[in-house]
């Protein structure tokens, strides 16, 4: 084995433009793949991340029905407190949770005592809320500060179109589930930057004053945003969650709730099975790459090599070894091309993280800063399928190089 | 019709030939370039043929060396029926059995002189390190290339090149050496050299040497020589008393 590496690092060494130049192609392939699955990756992580850690959660848990009549936030679909009940004794079990957030969510109007507009309303304990989505505090302008009963935080959008300011005193009016209007007057504890996805252009209050303002005696959540522990499990967890849930039915017999996940709750979703779809697709680019580039150059090396392989297979060379000979050469390019490729690549997407010279704009958002970074096992899958697509691209030549007749190959000219 | 009929066969040859014919092409393009020919060569004979070219030389070496198969006839070479053997086997059995010289020389130019004549060991014999390196240096010391072991075969002459083809072709221990126009491609001086060297080494050794040549006066140098013309075995020549088939 080793007598066989060293005679194809020879051989490669014999003709080192053109090694040079595979070698180049798969390298800068590899560099291109892994900047590309760094950048979309990153993109990808940092939106989800964006998305959960400051709107949604990893997972919802609401009464069934609720989530299909999302739109009009129907007071009637929120979870009674009996069920709120259950569903919290089942949570504070699950060790898989990092904390949860019960929420009620509600349509109102939004006055500033010259201009009425409309508003969308989430009623919070603000600590646990905090604790589930971690980044609402950093869309707060201006800095978060404490967020008490009787204050709210309000859209950007809202906030510049009825030129209201923080400390300002605004009145929320809310119809409540039997129809009847009540309103509350607020004082304007922070602006919210908008964020792109559902909720975020939603305000917030304090649960109790929800309660207040919808007059609910007792305590019906829309929904619970739940952050697990490790965001890898969410889809593991939501299919528990579900299942220790199913048994819960209402009156009439159905699931009392439904569980989302992220994705089911989110658009991006389907934008992140797009950049998914793009990585293969990138990958089989870089597969095409090297199947060609090694293929062609292994053919060359063959017919190049003819007399030797007429020599070689005379002094009584097995053809199975004679095959072993060439492969090793293609698995040898296929190597050094992925190495050099995984070190220039990982160092350029270094560069990159540290610079963070890579912004771009979401929705409203501008600006982001883009840290790519790429996951070791990208790096290995990726250079698995350059060495394995090596060894197949050179199979045919080294098959075809075993199979030689050895008086042909010798007369060869 | 040969001149020459293999008798005796019970004797232990190391080649035997028996109406051995090589056609190449079909139907009306075939072209006869051996017919019936027989003979049988002794163990550590010293055998040339010679003839002009087209005669058959090569086609008759590439027979005995498994590289190709005769059309019709019988051809044992050490104590094997060659025509019975699949490609894989005629691999194995040139491994096990022959050595080859090469008129171009055709020495692995990305390996050493040292490598170029482990080769075989490594890839065909699976020798281990320690008598590898005992063999090769002992057949380097042979052939006069022990200070050259280092060097790439682009540089070093043509004479030297067939003395490491030589010392490649016999490490291995060989029961018989082929070589087809060993000197074709070197000056007179350098021809009786390695001819001299092939000899020796067959004294040395006791290995079988066959070689094909055009150039009479390297033709003197071997013990036995048999005439081809046109495909057929037309003379044989013994020197020194040595008799065969």
């Amino acid at each position: 084995m080793g007598n066989l590496f060293k005679i194809a690092i020879r051989n490669l060494f014999r003709y080192k433009r053109r090694t040079l130049l595979t070698v180049s192609l798969i390298a800068i392939g590899v560099i291109f793949v892994l900047g590309y699955i760094s950048i979309s990756g990153s993109f990808k992580k940092m939106m989800i991340g964006q998305i959960t850690d400051s709107m949604i959660g990893h997972l919802q848990v609401h009464r069934k029905g609720f989530l299909a009549s999302i739109d009009t936030l129907p007071l009637n679909m929120n979870l009674k407190p009996q069920a709120f009940k259950k569903l919290e004794g089942i949570l504070n079990q699950q060790s898989e949770i990092e904390a949860y957030s019960p929420r009620i969510k509600f349509g109102g109007m939004f006055s500033n005592f010259v201009e009425t507009s409309s508003i969308r309303l989430n009623g919070i304990y603000p600590e646990k809320e905090f604790k589930t989505i971690p980044l609402l505090t950093s869309r707060v302008m201006n800095g978060f500060k404490a967020f008490e009963k009787g204050e709210i935080l309000i859209p950007e959008l809202l906030a510049r179109g009825m030129k209201v300011k923080e400390g300002d005193m605004i009145v929320v009016v809310a119809t409540n589930k039997d129809g009847s209007v009540n309103g509350k007057q607020f004082k304007v504890a922070g602006i919210l930057e908008s964020a792109t996805g559902p909720g975020g252009r939603d305000g917030y209050i304090h649960i109790q004053d929800a309660m207040e303002v919808l007059r609910m005696g007792e305590m019906e959540v829309s929904e619970v945003a739940i952050r697990i522990k490790d965001f890898g499990k969410v889809e593991a967890f939501t299919r528990k969650l579900d299942g220790l849930l199913s048994g819960e039915v209402n009156k009439e017999g159905k699931p009392a709730f439904e569980v989302h996940a992220w994705q089911q709750l989110s658009p991006f979703y389907s934008i992140a099975r797009m950049i998914d779809l793009m990585t293969v697709f990138i990958q089989v680019l870089l597969i095409a790459v090297v199947l060609i580039s090694i293929m062609n150059v292994m053919i060359m090396a063959v017919y190049e090599r003819i007399r030797e392989i007429g020599t070689i297979a005379a002094i009584g060379t097995l053809p199975g070894k004679i095959l072993s000979m060439f492969v090793m050469e293609g698995l040898c390019l296929g190597v050094i091309g992925a190495v050099i490729g995984d070190i220039l690549g990982s160092i350029i997407i270094y560069i990159l993280n540290f610079s963070g010279v890579v912004t771009f704009d979401f929705g409203r958002q501008k600006g982001l800063v883009l840290l790519p970074t790429i996951a070791p096992m990208d790096v290995l899958i990726i250079s698995a399928i350059v060495i394995f697509v090596s060894v197949v691209a050179s199979l045919q030549p080294a098959f075809k190089a075993s199979r030689m007749e050895p008086i042909k190959a010798l007369r060869h000219v | 019709m040969s001149l020459i009929v293999a008798e005796n066969i019970s004797k232990d040859y190391q080649v035997v030939a028996i109406k051995v014919s090589k056609n190449y092409g079909a139907a009306e393009n075939v072209v006869r370039a051996l017919r019936d020919v027989s003979f049988t060569i002794e163990p550590a004979s010293f055998v040339s043929f010679v003839g002009p070219s087209g005669s058959g030389k090569t086609t008759l070496l590439n027979l005995i060396g498994c590289l190709d198969k005769p059309t019709e006839g019988n051809l044992t070479v050490v104590g094997t029926d060659v025509l019975k053997l699949d490609r894989h086997e005629s691999a194995q059995f040139r491994g096990d059995n022959l050595g080859f010289i090469f008129q171009d020389f055709n020495l692995i130019p990305v390996l050493t002189v040292f490598e170029n004549i482990e080769y075989p060991l490594i890839i065909v014999k699976n020798t281990a390190a320690g008598e590898r390196r005992k063999r090769v240096m002992a057949v380097l010391e042979a052939v006069g290339m022990v200070d050259q072991k280092d060097k790439y075969p682009d540089q070093i002459s043509g004479g030297q090149k067939q003395r490491v083809a030589v010392a490649r072709a016999l490490v291995s221990d060989p029961k018989l050496v082929l070589a087809d126009e060993p000197t074709a491609n070197l000056d007179s001086k350098t021809a009786y050299t390695i001819i001299n060297l092939m000899k020796k080494m067959r004294d040395e050794l006791k290995s079988t040497f066959i070689f094909s040549t055009h150039d009479q006066k390297i033709v003197g140098e071997a013990e036995i020589v048999y005439s081809l013309a046109d495909g057929e075995l037309v003379d044989k020549q013994v020197k020194g008393g040595k008799q065969n088939g």
